[in-house]
């Protein structure tokens, strides 16, 4: 199992049967691969979709006018409900939606979130990040815990431009999880044969070290 | 008895110029309404302001409109599917002003239902709060009031966003009746009937045009009054 795979499955452990969950491009998705046996749950997708599935098995068969947040080809399951934009942005900043989870650039010890621009390198825009970081119930961050130059992602303070301030809840890494609260960054969970002092060594922020840390396995 | 809105695409184009605000809806490339944006090329028009989600992918849909150089600004919350408008917008040869999807909606509505702005959390503490004005609620005072960084956070805070309208909208159905009644189809209904709302004047492309009465009241989304014109959608247009 890459690290991608195993941040996936340990992230999926966070939903509860029946939760509306939506899930960002990329790396999110996975999670669906290892959801807990016994645990069904409804995507919500910003498009305008409660009750995304699955790219159809052969593409050329699916429907046109069904897609995904990344305007692939998509299906939806029995039971689905299909609506504006504009009501699908009312479920996620109203509170309808229990989970979001997506990708960083960069995160810090505050719940401070950046993930949409790099001056001078990318301008793609924030779609519809900014408003599921503000308004789903829990926001879960999902990422490598270092970058390829090895630098931590985890962060005292942004500094690229947030695209929402003092909103994430969990990070998962492939070394561990942390959970923001009013007090700082708490190292809740650690990977298997990965130490206290590793993660410190590799981690920007500062974290706070309860007596008992769990297994993220 | 109401009049039929059916016009050529010819007919349809005659309300189209140079300068235009056009709404156009779709996310990535789907609801993206095709027909009417193969007569837009073929018109030539240019200087278009665009208000759309994104602009689809290159070459296709919002994107042919990209590639023509036919837009001069466009407001959107996203145009990373497609690398020929990150192109030009890096190059400067569009301008672009990035409004998040939610807040892009609610502009919208507010624009098209006569709501003079909305208050949104999304963007607080981002670049999207710069130069505008911020509210806070006082729930001792049970009041709103104007707070900028420097004062001390009392309470919930909110962004004061401005409503969104334009000259035309161009509008994808599904089926549409031929006074203009609309129903939409899965997730290609997306902007579109929150866009036909918010334009001084509206064209739909339709799939299907069906004759008045065929359509259950129930389950229209887009009623006939803010409807102006109806054409024929072309499936080819879509490639």
């Amino acid at each position: 199992m890459n690290n991608r795979e195993f941040i996936a499955q340990r992230t999926a452990k966070f939903f509860q049967d029946g939760d509306v969950v939506n899930l960002g491009i990329g790396m999110p998705t996975m999670c669906l691969d290892y959801l807990p046996e016994g645990i069904d749950i409804w995507i919500e997708s910003e498009n305008g979709v409660l009750g995304l599935s699955g790219a159809p098995e052969n593409e050329a068969d699916g429907d046109i006018d069904i897609v995904d947040a990344s305007g692939r080809v998509s299906t939806i399951r029995e039971g689905a409900a299909c609506f504006s934009s504009f009501d699908s942005f009312g479920l996620i900043r109203g509170g309808h939606v229990a989970a979001t989870v997506l990708g960083a650039y960069e995160v810090d010890q505050e719940g401070n979130l950046a993930n949409w621009m790099v001056p001078g390198k990318t301008c793609a825009g924030m779609g519809g990040a900014m408003d599921l970081v503000s308004g789903a119930k829990s926001v879960i961050i999902m990422t490598e815990h270092c970058d390829k130059y090895g630098k931590s992602k985890i962060l005292k303070k942004c500094t690229l431009p947030l695209t929402a301030a003092n909103e994430v809840d969990y990070i998962v890494t492939e070394l561990c999880v942390l959970h923001r609260t009013e007090k700082g960054l708490v190292l809740e969970e650690l990977a298997p044969n990965v130490t206290v002092e590793e993660v410190v060594s590799k981690t920007d922020a500062d974290l706070i070290i309860p007596e008992k840390i769990g297994s993220m396995v | 008895m109401s009049k039929d809105k059916v016009v050529s695409i010819d007919k349809a184009m005659e309300m189209i110029h140079d300068g235009l605000t056009i709404m156009v809806p779709g996310f990535v490339n789907c609801g993206v309404p095709q027909t009417l944006i193969a007569a837009i090329l073929k018109k030539g028009v240019k200087n278009l302001n665009i208000i759309s989600n994104n602009t689809s992918v290159k070459g296709k849909g919002i994107g042919k409109l990209v590639h023509a150089n036919s837009i001069k600004h466009i407001t959107c919350s996203h145009i990373g599917n497609n690398v020929e408008t990150v192109e030009k917008v890096v190059n400067g040869e569009i301008n672009v002003t990035f409004c998040p999807q939610g807040t892009l909606c609610e502009r919208m509505r507010a624009g098209g239902a006569g709501i003079g702005g909305v208050l949104t959390p999304t963007g607080l503490g981002t670049p999207m709060q710069d130069g505008k004005q911020v509210v806070e609620w006082d729930s001792e005072k049970g009041e709103y009031k104007f707070v900028t960084d420097a004062d001390p956070v009392k309470g919930k805070r909110f962004i004061l966003e401005l409503p969104l309208h334009a000259d035309v909208a161009l509008i994808h159905a599904w089926k549409a009746d031929r006074i203009g009644n609309v129903i939409y189809h899965r997730t290609a209904r997306n902007f579109n009937p929150i866009m036909a709302t918010a334009a001084d004047f509206v064209i739909v492309e339709a799939e299907h045009i069906v004759e008045v009465g065929e359509l259950d009241p129930d389950v229209i989304v887009t009623p006939s009054c803010i409807v102006d014109m109806i054409v024929q959608a072309n499936p080819e247009d879509r490639n």
